[in-house]
Order: structure tokens, then C-alpha cells, then sequence
């Protein structure tokens, strides 16, 4: 009976995936692009939606829409919105991957090789790069990997480094924390802020694919698997 | 005593009657029709602020709408300003932002926006009445003293998606409005309303019906979720007495399979006899569209040398990237060139039609092309200086790999048929352009960080206003570009500036999110 019901749940399944694909490709894909990786809407392609925590409230969200930017989609089927709901979260779903790493090992790994100098993990560490407390529910174990190995191959929104010379000739070199038409704001190496009025300026480099943080490739190869499954492990909290 | 009391209720006073707004240009301290008169220019002949001053440029007061963020052009007439939001207006003293009155309008609970978001883009004035278009689809038209409602007027049906967004154009004695609703397979039109009765005086449609001129440019009975929606304000010349009008993409918007042919009047502009809405001419900026390339835009009329001979031009930075001028009496192609990068047209042939690059349409896979759907330039208002002779236009450097997806109609839902995903943000630009008006070509740029969702405003005193998405409120020197003074509003602008004046002292005002700023010497 067990078996028979899995064998019948599989199909059903795969049918409302495709009922939810169709929906989402004529009715969603205009503001959320036709992979949900985002447009005039928000990206759906991660595994928490901030204004969607649980099904019943992503059905919500469907029908009535988040007013103004976002229309419901009031005039589907409750079976309708099943499916659409389950094609979102399937977008948000990463491919589940072979890990060789043990968690456990890695944090140790974490705190040994340096990392919590630049990351805070669940509100510990020092924040001169991107929390990583969720990091396991938004990236892969291969992005994560490289991201440890060649950091400068990736650069996450808003660790861009700024070099500005002002009016006196002072340079000073630290990560964008906002930009306007006239100004320009950083962080720089010791916490403190910066502000600039670019007219004013004698010089501003934009360094592009430079990160601050290191390359980290003589870790031994089980050292980088157990970081790895660390990360990985990363999920925010519940 | 009660003869005296007679004679004041019984006399409706035209506070604003037609020939004020047809000689804008004779009252420059007021802003009476959408773009500030009637040829579409949102020009100010006001010269009080100049490049020379403008730096002591400061907040004179301020307005909170309530609700989301705020696209509203609003109309001043002798020392009160009118504005609005989605299904609300309000009177505010000019002088100090404080209300006068305000009015509502619930939006049905049923109702929903399918394809763009919950604004409004301001009023129209004309006698003694305010007009407001809502997003229920009505016609509204209130006392300009108290804001009491005078009529109202179903103009379609919301369900199946009209809506209406635009502020209304009025003519003499007469009220226009188009609608919104082009991703939901609507059939569009352009309407007239007795300006005192709220009764229809005419519809255009947008879409021909068969036997009408044009349906053959749809196969089968594509025609009757034609789309061709009409969002933007039109355009006036009270000589020829014309109205100009831009119409919007044909659905479903990214699929063109079932809609072989031209699909007229889609991206187009049209110009209607003001008495009868009859079809004077038309030209067609995009044939058979494929990308949600509306022509939603405000028509310019300018007179201008072409050849050493000055002609009455119709001028328009188009959604799809060109520049045209065409003749506004015959709607002939005089010029046009690309204003902004674009990868789907070889270029225009003489007639104006693009020379379109084979394999540019959307597909299953996806395809990059240059501009996105929000096109080289959107809604938001352009700009003409008679005093520079150039037209201004805030331009958008986006691209987009479109892909093509089946549509089914079903009333009230998306009739789009699939899609696109932008390049990467950073690699998205904008700026602000000015053009030769006869021929589109640059004669400079000011450079934004990121496309801008905001419209351009310019000035006799010599100034170009704007604004960014990263909060800046900017005026430029309108012969050079160059940016003489700015203020950081806290919130992203997506609207359009005006220019009036408050005891005889220039002011500029412009929405920045949800707050109305007006700025004085
Ligand atoms: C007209 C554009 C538009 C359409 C169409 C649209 N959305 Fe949205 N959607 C948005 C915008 C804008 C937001 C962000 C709203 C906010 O946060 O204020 C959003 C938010 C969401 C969210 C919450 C995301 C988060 O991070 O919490 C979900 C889930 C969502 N949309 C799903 C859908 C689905 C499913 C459809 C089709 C049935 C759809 N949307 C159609 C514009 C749109
Ligand atoms: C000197 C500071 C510094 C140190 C030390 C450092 N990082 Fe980073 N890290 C950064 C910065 C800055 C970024 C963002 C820019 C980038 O991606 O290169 C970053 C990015 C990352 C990312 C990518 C985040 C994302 O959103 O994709 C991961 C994963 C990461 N670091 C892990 C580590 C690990 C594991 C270590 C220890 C082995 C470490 N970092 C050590 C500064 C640092």
C-alpha cells in the first residue's frame, strides 16, 4: 500500500509542478522574470521569502497580491494556487549535492582558519564581509567552495572597494556602503564611515573584481570539505 | 438681499474656462493642463531661477500622500494647488501645502491592477470642475471649491481589466481619458465626456473591428484581445483642433503567433478630430510588436525648420529606442534615428517603418535585446525648451533576454505570453539626453547611475529638472548638462516636475516617493 501510494504521489506531484509552471509563466514571469529570478519583482529563486515564511501565507500572497506593486491572482483555483505555490518553492529548492565534509569539523575549521575576524555567524563574529548565517539556504556547496578558494571570482552586492582622493590629496580606500548622483559613502578598514561629495573629488578608482578577503588555498583538502559542509549546513534561523 | 443671494448660487463661475489653458504660455506662475499646455512641452516660461541662482535652491514645504509611491503632475490655478493618488485628490494652499479639502474614492475589493501598479498621474482642470480618472475605471469630476462630487461616469467595466491611470486632458467643453489594461487583453480606446454633463461624446478605439480600415492587419479574430491600451496623456493643437494620442502594445505582449500582421494602431500615435474622435491620420512606431514596446508617451508639438522651411512637427523619443519628427497635419515621417542603444532595428527606411533584424523576436530559450521592456524611455514626461530649442528626455540603457511563453485569454488575467530577465544592475545606466528637435540628434548628456523612472522639466530661466532613483532631486544647465544644484530627498523619484509661482516667486515641485517637495529661492 506504502509503495503503491509514493508510485501515485510522484506523478500528482510532477503534474502540479507542471500546472504551477504554466501558471507562473503566463501569470508571474512579467514581474518575476519567466525563471523567477526576479524583474520588476523581487527574485523567488531562494529558499526563505521574506513576506512568504509558510505555505499558507504564500497562498495569501498569491491571491491578494502585496498592494501596491504586486497584483493577486484572485481569480484561480484553490488547486490552481496549490500549484503555483509548490512551482515557487520548487524554484527556491537548490540541488541537493553529495557533501563530503562533516559539519561538526568545519566550524572548528571556521573559527581556526580566521573567518570569524571577517563573518558573523547566528551573531558572533566581526562584520567586515557578508553574514553567512543563512549562507546554506542561499548558495551551493560549489559556490561556497570557490568562494573560499578564489574569492575574488565572486562578488556579493555591496563589497565593492572604493580608492578616493580628496581635494587635499588624502586617499582614502574602503567598500561602498551607498552611492548617489553626487555622493558617495564608505566603510572603511576600521568600522567608521566616510562621505564624499564626488564633485569635490581629485580622483575615485572603482577597484572591480578585488575582494578583501583572502584566497584560502592551502587549507588541507579535509579541511576545505568540512568547511564546506559548515556552510552548507548555515540555514538561518527557524 | 435675496436677489443678491439668487445671483450668487445661480451663476456657476468658469474659474478655468478653455481659452486659459489654450494661453497657458500668458499666465506663467499657474500650471493648468498635464504637461503645462496644451502642446505637450512641460516647459516653464518662468525665469525667475536661473543657472546663475539656482544653487540657493531650498524646501519651501512639503506634502505626505498617503499610500504608495507617488506619481502625481499637479495642476495650479490662482494660489491652490490640486493633486492626486490613487482614487484621491486634495486642494492644498500653494502658499504653505496646508489642505483646503480632500477627496475619496473606495477602490472595489475585487478590483486588481493586472500589469502595472496603483497610481495615478494627477488631475485635469476646466471651468469650474476638477476631473479625476480612477482606478475603477471612472470618471469623476469635482466642485473645484469644496471637492464635492459633481458626476461620475462609468467609463468600462474593471473587471475584465480597464483601469485608468492618466491624468485627463481637457478641451473646450470636453473631458478625455484613455485606459490601462494592456496585459489583460483588453480593447483599448481613446473617449471624450461632455465636460458639464459627464455624458460620452465620442470613442476611438484603438483596435478596428472588422470592416473597418486596419483590421486586416490582425489574422482571425486576434483583433479582440488587441490590447492597444491608451495610458498616457494626449497631446492638443486648438488650431487644427487635433488631439494626439499614443496607444500601447498589442496582447498578448511577447507572443505575436496568433496576431500576424501590423496590428494596428498599436504603438502608434493617432490624431482624432477634437468635435468627433474621427481618425485624422496615424503612423506606426513599432509593427506587430514583440516586446511590450507601448507608445505611451506624451506627444510634443513643436514648429520647427526643416530644410529652412518651419513646419508644424509632432515629436516623440519612443519606447522602442528611435527619435522621430513627423508632420503633425499629415503624420508623414520627417526624421528619426536611434537616441539610445537598441540591437533590434537596422534603422528606419524612409517612410519611418524599422528595418527590423531577423531573429529578434522573443523565444522559448530567451533572447538578448537592447531596450528592455521598459523601453529606452517610459511614461514619465520629455521635455522641449523653445528658449534652447532642444528636447529633453530622461533615457533608460537597459537590456533584456525576452522569452516567449503560450497565452491564453481568460478574462482578467495576464494575457501577456511570456516575459524577460534584465541584465545585471550593474551594468544598467541612464541618462538624461538632449536632442535637435527636427532630427533626434545629441547635442549632450548628463549621466545617471542607474535607468531612471522619473520625467524632465525645463525652464526660460535656462534649467533642466529631475530627478534619480537614488533619492537626488537635480537641475542641470539646460544648453550644457552640467549639474548646478541638487537635494537629496530620502526616497526614489518616479515622477514629474512642474514649475508655478506663489506671490509672484518661482517654484518647482516634484513627488519623491511619498512626499511632494516644492522648493523657492
Ligand atoms: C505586476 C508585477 C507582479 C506580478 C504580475 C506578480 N508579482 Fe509577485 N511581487 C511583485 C512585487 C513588486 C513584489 C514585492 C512586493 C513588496 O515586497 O512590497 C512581489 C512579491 C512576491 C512574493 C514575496 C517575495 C518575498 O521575497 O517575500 C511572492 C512569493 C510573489 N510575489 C509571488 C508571485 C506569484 C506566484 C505571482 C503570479 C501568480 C506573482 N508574484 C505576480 C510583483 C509582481
Ligand atoms: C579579511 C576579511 C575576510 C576573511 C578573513 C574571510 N572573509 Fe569571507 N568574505 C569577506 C568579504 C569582504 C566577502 C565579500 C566579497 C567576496 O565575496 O569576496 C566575503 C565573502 C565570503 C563568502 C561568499 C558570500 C556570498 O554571499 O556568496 C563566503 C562563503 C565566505 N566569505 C567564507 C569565508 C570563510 C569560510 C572564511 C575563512 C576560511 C572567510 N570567508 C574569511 C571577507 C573575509
Amino acid at each position: 500500500m506504502k509503495k503503491l501510494l509514493v508510485f501515485l504521489a510522484l506523478p500528482v506531484l510532477a503534474q502540479q509542478l507542471d500546472t504551477g509552471k504554466r501558471i507562473f509563466e503566463s501569470q508571474c514571469a512579467l514581474c518575476h522574470g519567466p525563471d523567477g529570478s526576479g524583474g520588476r519583482g523581487p527574485n523567488l529563486r531562494k529558499a526563505k521569502l521574506k513576506n512568504a515564511p509558510d505555505e499558507d501565507v504564500l497562498k495569501k500572497v498569491i491571491v491578494d497580491g502585496i498592494p501596491p506593486e504586486m497584483p493577486g491572482a484572485w481569480q484561480l483555483h484553490p488547486a490552481e494556487v496549490t500549484a503555483t505555490a509548490a512551482y515557487v518553492r520548487s524554484l527556491g529548492k537548490l540541488v541537493v549535492e553529495e557533501i563530503a565534509g562533516v559539519p561538526a569539523a568545519g566550524e572548528n575549521v571556521f573559527a581556526n582558519a580566521g573567518c570569524v575576524a571577517c563573518h558573523i555567524v547566528n551573531g558572533k563574529g566581526i562584520a567586515n564581509g557578508p553574514e553567512l548565517s543563512a549562507i546554506g539556504s542561499r548558495r551551493n556547496a560549489k559556490h561556497l567552495r570557490e568562494s573560499i578558494t578564489a574569492p575574488n571570482s565572486f562578488l556579493p552586492d555591496g563589497f565593492q572597494i572604493l580608492e578616493v582622493t580628496d581635494a587635499a590629496g588624502r586617499i582614502s580606500k574602503g567598500v561602498k556602503a551607498n552611492e548617489d548622483l553626487f555622493t558617495i559613502q564608505l566603510t572603511l578598514s576600521d568600522g567608521r564611515h566616510a562621505s564624499f561629495q564626488k564633485a569635490s573629488l581629485k580622483g575615485l578608482r572603482r577597484i572591480t573584481g578585488q575582494s578583501t578577503m583572502p584566497a584560502f588555498n592551502s587549507l588541507a583538502a579535509i579541511d576545505l570539505d568540512n568547511l564546506v559542509a559548515y556552510l552548507v549546513s548555515l540555514k538561518g534561523a527557524e | 438681499m435675496k436677489r443678491v443671494l439668487l445671483l450668487i448660487s445661480s451663476i456657476a463661475i468658469a474659474q478655468v474656462p478653455y481659452e486659459r489653458i489654450r494661453d497657458a504660455a500668458k499666465e506663467p506662475g499657474n500650471w493648468l493642463t498635464y504637461s503645462g499646455n496644451y502642446q505637450g512641452h512641460r516647459h516653464s516660461p518662468l525665469a525667475e531661477i536661473t543657472p546663475a541662482n539656482v544653487s540657493g535652491l531650498k524646501v519651501k514645504w512639503a506634502y505626505q500622500f498617503p499610500g504608495g509611491r507617488n506619481q502625481t503632475t499637479p495642476i495650479v490655478v490662482d494660489g491652490v494647488m490640486y493633486i492626486t493618488s490613487p482614487n484621491r485628490a486634495a486642494a492644498l494652499d500653494a502658499k504653505t501645502g496646508r489642505e483646503l479639502w480632500t477627496w475619496e474614492r473606495p477602490v472595489p475589493k475585487d478590483y486588481q491592477s493586472i500589469g502595472f501598479g496603483r497610481v495615478n498621474r494627477g488631475p485635469a482642470i476646466l471651468d469650474d470642475k476638477l476631473f479625476v480618472a480612477t482606478l475603477d475605471c471612472y470618471l469623476v469630476a469635482l466642485d473645484l471649491k469644496t471637492g464635492q462630487q459633481r458626476w461620475e461616469t462609468k467609463v468600462e467595466d474593471y473587471k475584465p481589466g480597464y483601469s485608468m491611470t492618466l491624468a485627463p486632458l481637457a478641451i473646450k467643453g470636453k473631458v478625455l481619458v484613455g485606459v490601462s489594461g494592456g496585459e489583460a487583453g483588453i480593447r483599448g480606446f481613446i473617449d471624450a465626456y461632455d465636460a458639464a454633463s459627464g455624458q460620452r461624446s465620442w470613442r476611438f478605439f484603438t483596435i478596428p473591428a472588422p470592416g473597418e480600415p486596419g483590421n486586416e492587419t490582425w489574422a482571425g479574430d486576434s483583433w479582440k484581445t488587441g490590447a492597444g491600451s491608451t495610458w498616457v496623456t494626449g497631446s492638443y493643437d486648438p488650431e487644427l483642433n487635433l488631439v494626439y494620442w499614443g496607444v500601447g502594445n498589442p496582447g498578448p505582449d511577447w507572443n505575436g503567433d496568433s496576431r500576424k500582421g501590423d496590428n494596428l494602431y498599436t504603438c502608434s500615435f493617432v490624431a482624432l478630430d477634437g468635435d468627433t474622435g474621427k481618425l485624422k491620420w496615424h503612423f506606426q512606431f513599432t509593427p506587430h510588436d514583440t516586446h511590450d514596446w507601448d507608445s505611451a508617451h506624451v506627444p510634443m508639438l513643436v514648429d520647427a525648420p526643416v530644410n529652412g522651411k518651419v513646419r508644424k512637427l509632432i515629436v516623440n523619443p519612443n519606447r522602442n529606442g528611435f527619435y522621430y519628427a513627423l508632420d503633425r497635419v499629415t503624420g508623414e515621417f520627417i526624421a528619426g534615428r536611434a537616441y539610445a542603444r537598441q540591437t533590434w532595428a537596422k534603422g528606419l527606411d524612409d517612410k519611418g517603418r524599422p528595418i527590423v533584424i531577423p531573429g529578434t523576436d522573443p523565444t522559448e530559450e530567451g533572447n538578448l535585446t537592447w531596450p528592455a521592456l521598459n523601453g529606452a524611455t517610459i511614461w514619465y514626461s520629455p521635455s522641449y525648451s523653445p528658449k534652447t530649442n532642444l528636447v529633453y528626455v530622461a533615457t533608460r540603457e537597459v537590456g533584456a533576454t525576452y522569452f516567449k511563453r503560450a497565452a491564453e485569454f481568460k478574462p482578467g488575467t495576464f494575457f501577456a505570453g511570456g516575459g524577460e530577465r534584465q541584465i545585471p544592475a550593474s551594468e544598467q545606466w541612464g541618462a538624461i539626453r538632449a536632442l535637435e528637435p527636427a532630427t533626434g540628434k545629441m547635442a549632450w548628456e548628463y549621466k545617471l547611475l542607474s535607468a531612471p523612472w522619473a520625467g524632465v522639466l525645463s525652464t526660460a530661466g535656462g534649467l533642466v529638472f529631475s530627478g534619480s532613483n537614488e533619492g537626488n532631486i537635480f537641475a542641470l544647465d539646460g544648453k550644457t548638462g552640467k549639474p548646478l544644484w541638487n537635494f537629496h530627498s530620502g526616497g526614489a523619484v518616479a515622477s514629474n516636475p512642474i514649475s508655478f509661482s506663489i506671490d509672484g516667486r518661482q517654484h518647482v515641485a516634484l513627488p519623491a516617493d511619498k512626499v511632494l517637495y516644492v522648493f523657492g529661492l
